[in-house]
């Protein structure tokens, strides 16, 4: 039986990754068809002509790093809050908030910032998809930091206040340092959620404020091709190196 | 005491602006009446539920459900070895979970995109049978059912993996020497012993993947090329195409009901059973 599973799990993980493998081989293929000629980065240089896909990446990244800096935050606060004492009401809309199909919290967004422009002279531009992403982040956040909480003796912030700290200084000068890798590891896994976002984002982005994964979609729509091959290829390398700082951050 | 005041103060502004209120306002908009030019108008009425019983919309929601639950007994049918063999092990333990971890670190959105790169019409696939003589047209691999559910397995392998992985760890592997001991043979003992003790992975893996796929809405749109239409794309469509909101805010309430009464019964139930 041993030897059946060793071959399944050959299979099983070709299954998981070639896919993305052969698209990346042929992000280099010089044919714009699926057959190899020979090696070219063009399509890589025909990413970066291309202004609406630097100007989307532009905005996915802003969008990414202003959510994960908010939802970080706001998020890490929580959980420590709620380690404390626990809420059940917070808790459970917490975990709601992560069951909701995304397509429905996209469509009550929207549903919510049409009803609030009503009044006013606003539109959906970048900050409602970063007040969108900061929305379904914070149960990320909150989950991640409040499993790295449950290996935190809470003696160790009575120790820090029978020293003469008060609520405030222990967390900031104990809990927090002691929480650290478990906060970074909370940023890097909101950093991709966000960066990769396409559901929620294309029902609150206005016309202008188009993200990388819109754009991706828009051409994946009208069919393969290389271009898009190239750009998975550098997403795949750029969320690549996230894992490895997140591995890094584990150990440390 | 009054640090965990503030301290929860922001999380509940945002759950209750960005999480409670847009859900109380998509409940009131499917019992309003549809726009003359789309939007919402009064007067309350309940026919937007009252339309969720038209056969069309019966069978879409009868459809997504029967895909969800096909993605799901796949996914656990390719996860289970696959964990079993990650569990059983001696070397490499981790880079196996690493391989596994993985696709959470990639897009989504790419991932279901190197589907449509390889099934398509002019796709790796077909070409390379074409170019082995083994067809002569290139087959209709994308924009069905059956490319949707591969991609809908794909995409949420992973999340049947690890809980099921989680519990096998778990395992006191002298029951399984007992098995054998008492004369069960590999496949009885698999069936009947380590199966059933593997329940509590099973299920949460269950709940992890048939939640999203009974939502989805990129899947079945890129992969099944607007034919495969699940509740996803009805919702979607509702919200702007068909300019409908009420009956789109019908169909998200009905979701929400479905995915909290299986997740809220499922963990009562087992959290009954561990005790």
């Amino acid at each position: 039986m041993k030897r059946w599973l060793a071959v399944y799990a050959v299979a099983f993980f070709a299954f998981l990754h070639l896919p993305l493998l052969t698209l990346s081989v042929f992000s280099f293929n010089s044919s714009r068809f699926t057959t190899w000629e020979h090696f070219s980065l063009d399509w890589y240089r025909a990413i970066f002509r291309d202004p609406q896909l630097i100007e989307a990446t532009w905005n996915s990244v802003i969008v990414a790093l202003v959510s994960t800096a908010i939802s970080t935050v706001i998020g890490t606060l929580c959980a420590y809050g709620l380690w404390k004492r626990g809420s059940k009401l917070l808790t459970g809309s917490l975990y709601l908030s992560l069951v909701t199909p995304e397509i429905v919290t996209g469509v009550s967004l929207l549903a919510l910032f049409q009803w609030s422009f009503r009044s006013m002279h606003w539109h959906l531009g970048l900050y409602t998809v970063v007040l969108a992403h900061v929305a379904f982040s914070i149960s990320y956040v909150v989950i991640v930091i409040s499993a790295r909480l449950r290996t935190v003796s809470p003696s160790l912030e009575e120790a820090a206040m029978d020293l003469g700290a008060n609520e405030w200084e222990a967390f900031f000068y104990v809990m927090l340092p002691a929480l650290g890798p478990g906060i970074i590891a909370a940023a890097l896994l909101v950093l991709t959620v966000s960066f990769d976002d396409f559901v929620i984002t294309s029902m609150v982005a206005g016309v202008d404020s188009e993200t990388l994964p819109m754009v991706i979609y828009a051409m994946a729509r009208r069919g393969a091709s290389p271009v898009i091959n190239a750009i998975s290829a550098l997403v795949t390398v750029f969320f690549g190196i996230l894992i490895l700082i997140s591995q890094q951050v584990r150990e440390a | 005491m009054k640090l965990r005041f503030w301290f929860l103060l922001p999380s509940r502004i945002w759950m209750v602006a960005l999480f409670a209120a847009p859900f109380a306002i998509v409940l009131a908009y499917s019992f309003l009446t549809r726009g003359t030019y789309g939007g919402v108008e009064k007067p309350w009425t309940i026919e937007a539920y009252q339309r969720l019983a038209d056969p069309l919309y019966l069978t879409i929601l009868l459809r997504s459900f029967l895909m969800a639950l096909a993605a799901t007994v796949l996914c656990l049918v390719f996860a289970f070895p696959a964990a079993l063999f990650i569990s059983r092990a001696t070397r490499h333990k981790n880079l196996y979970l690493q391989l596994v971890m993985l696709p959470f670190w990639t897009s989504f959105l790419v991932r279901t995109y190197a589907w449509l790169f390889l099934l398509r019409d002019t796709g790796l696939i077909n070409m390379t049978l074409q170019s082995l003589g083994i067809i002569h047209a290139p087959l209709q691999l994308l924009y069905n059912d059956g490319a949707v559910l591969l991609g809908l397995v794909y995409g949420y392998l992973p999340f049947m993996v690890l809980p099921i992985y989680a519990t096998l760890e778990r395992m006191d592997p002298s029951l399984i020497e007992a098995a054998a001991d008492l004369g069960a043979r590999p496949i009885a003992t698999l069936f009947r012993v380590i199966v059933p003790l593997s329940r509590p992975g099973i299920v949460a893996g269950s709940v992890l993947v048939f939640i999203p796929c009974l939502g989805a809405y990129l899947t079945p749109d890129l992969l099944g090329g607007g034919r495969t239409v699940l509740v996803g794309n009805l919702v979607q469509n509702q919200f702007t195409n068909a300019r409908d909101w009420p009956f789109g805010s019908a169909v998200s309430m009905l979701l929400m009901a479905l995915v909290t009464l299986l997740v809220w019964g499922l963990l009562r139930r087992e959290s009954e059973q561990l005790g």
